[in-house]
């Protein structure tokens, strides 16, 4: 069943990539390629190939951090864009940039990712203390919070004569993908997979300290865990593509709604639909308004936004009944 | 055996628990009972290491838990607690398979798949074990966490009220399963009960705690008693002998 499941959505996300790879501005056709046209085969090397692979990499790890986010603070609405994460991680970048150059992307990424990482735990932290737990409340909660951040780094901006950097981080785009100036990116693989490896630790810890302590699981550790490959992840993909916002909340909710809870079994689903999303948002966003296009975190951010009511009116019902 | 010395567990200035000392025999049902705020569950989230103390010692074995670690007690004791806000959707058999955690690191072998089947067999889940856990009744719920704790099959077995939230049926039928756990496996089984009476008819032993402190533990006949319950509840609770049980009439 779920092996069936996966092979339906790898032979979907073949197919889209295969369409993602041949629609832009400039010509590049198989034919083209195949003959060896230099500039069709630059297009490509350059700028078609390495964005498909930052939208199934960005798609991916962040559906992949909702879910895991979801499942820590055992809140279906908590996800990079809902806690703080997001904005943290922005925050961090623009403090970056006053110590490092644009070409030193190692050091941002780090200072980012600290920020973010730092960001999340105080947002668990206000958790831990808030006395009512409601599932709307909390990402309410998460949302403020996010604000906060958000008007800290737009006033740092200002300040500083910013805002137009600013502007291109939050605003997600693949548009300015080009070979070698994304490849940090490739971070958040490795954190996708050492999260699988952790998958069945991450759904004990969501059912509480002390059931996951019963089975000899080391809560504190896993959390820690959970909260770095989240702040990594997050921190990477701002970093290169920007900001894409509710695409940690909407993905892992449909796939666990069908599916479940059980992180072994939905992770490598909520990866593969999370590719396939961004993948879809993202040629829409190409061809809506041929040759322009309009970048990923609009499209997404409404279609996620649309889902995210639906699943405010379904879903809230339903996680506050159990 | 469990020997608890000098247990202390303290909230602020008030103590919970109270200098409790207290030694369970290896084998049999031990039920903790006493009003509201008597410290039942405090004390019992204390010896499974979930709650940590203030001061004493508590020996599992032979063994200060303490200095065992975390991996290693999870295969001797496990523990489970009345969570009401547990709304993660696992499937029975999934939930079930978890008890194998602390052998498998969730990697399971034929071995451990073996004990999650038979586990499901004994608490007579078959046909539930595809079934997402908010799908099931309260009732189904709570034999699936049993089968879990079976499934972990540790010698010492701590519930934290598990009658709470069921029906008669389902409580009768949950302190049926604990006794033949007991006869059957040789498990060890401590329990928190408020209803007296359930602990009247299937304890080997009651522990009576009051205000933190343990003011009585013994036998059935020896708790179950009304000058005893005075001095538990504030309460003049006659008993009848109904089929050999004792039954204490406390409703007028």
């Amino acid at each position: 069943m779920n092996k069936l499941y996966i092979g339906i959505a790898i032979v979907l996300l073949i197919i889209l990539s295969g369409i993602s790879l041949f629609i832009g501005v400039s010509t590049v056709t198989l034919d083209g390629l195949l003959s060896g046209d230099s500039k069709q085969l630059q297009t490509f090397m350059v700028s078609r190939i390495p964005r498909l692979i930052a939208i199934i990499i960005a798609g991916m790890s962040m559906s992949v951090v909702g879910l895991i986010m979801q499942q820590l603070a055992r809140n279906k609405f908590v996800s990079p864009s809902t806690a703080g994460t997001m904005e943290s991680a922005t925050l961090g970048i623009l403090i970056s940039s006053f110590f490092f150059s644009s070409t030193s992307v190692l050091g941002r990424t780090a200072v980012s990712f600290v920020f973010a990482l730092i960001g999340t735990m105080i947002f668990m932290k206000i958790l831990d203390y808030a006395k009512y737990k409601d599932v709307i409340f909390v990402p309410l909660v998460g949302i403020m919070f996010g604000s906060v951040i958000g008007s800290i780094t737009t006033f740092i901006a200002l300040r500083y004569d910013m805002l137009q950097s600013l502007g291109a981080w939050m605003a997600g785009s693949f548009a300015g993908i080009l070979s070698g100036r994304y490849e940090m990116l490739y971070i958040a693989v490795p954190t996708t997979i050492v999260a699988y490896l952790y998958a069945d630790r991450f759904t004990l810890a969501g059912m509480g300290e002390h059931f996951s302590t019963n089975l000899g699981l080391n809560y504190k550790q896993v959390m820690n865990i959970g909260l770095a490959i989240t702040a990594l992840s997050t921190a990477v993909v701002v970093l290169t593509v920007g900001v894409i916002p509710f695409l940690g909340l909407v993905v892992p909710n449909v796939v666990t709604i069908i599916f479940g809870d059980n992180l072994k079994r939905t992770l490598p689903l909520t990866a593969l639909a999370g590719s396939l999303f961004v993948l879809i948002c993202d040629i829409f966003g190409r061809l809506v308004r041929y040759p322009y296009e309009i970048p990923i975190s609009l499209v997404v951010g409404i279609v996620g936004s649309i889902i995210f009511i639906y699943l405010i009116t379904k879903r809230g019902a339903y996680a506050s009944k159990a | 055996m469990i020997e608890v010395r000098n247990l202390t567990k303290k909230y602020g200035s008030k103590a919970v628990v109270d200098n409790v000392s207290l030694k369970i025999a290896k084998g049999g049902i031990t039920s903790f009972i006493g009003p509201n705020g008597a410290g039942k569950s405090t004390l019992l989230g204390m010896i499974s290491r979930l709650i940590p103390r203030d001061a004493g010692e508590i020996y599992i074995d032979g063994q200060e838990i303490s200095k065992v670690k975390s991996k290693d007690l999870a295969k001797k004791i496990s523990v489970l607690k009345q969570e009401n806000h547990i709304n993660v959707r696992l499937t029975v058999r999934e939930l079930v398979s978890f008890g194998r955690f602390p052998y498998s690191q969730g990697r399971l072998n034929d071995e451990d798949w073996k004990f999650v089947d038979e586990a499901i067999d004994y608490m007579d889940l078959r046909e539930f074990e595809h079934r997402f856990l908010d799908q099931l009744s309260g009732g189904q719920r709570q034999r699936a966490f049993v089968a879990m704790v079976i499934c972990q099959n540790t010698d010492y077995i701590l519930l934290d009220e598990p009658l709470n939230n069921l029906d008669m049926k389902h409580s009768v039928q949950i302190m049926h399963v604990l006794r033949r756990m007991v006869n059957e496996l040789g498990k060890t089984i401590i329990l928190v009960v408020h209803d007296i009476n359930f602990a009247s008819c299937h304890s080997d032993s009651i522990v009576a705690l009051k205000d933190g402190k343990l003011i009585r533990h013994g036998s059935v006949s020896q708790i179950i008693e009304t000058s005893a319950l005075r001095e538990i509840y504030d309460m003049d609770i006659p008993i009848e002998v109904i089929n050999g049980n004792r039954i204490g009439v406390y409703f007028s």
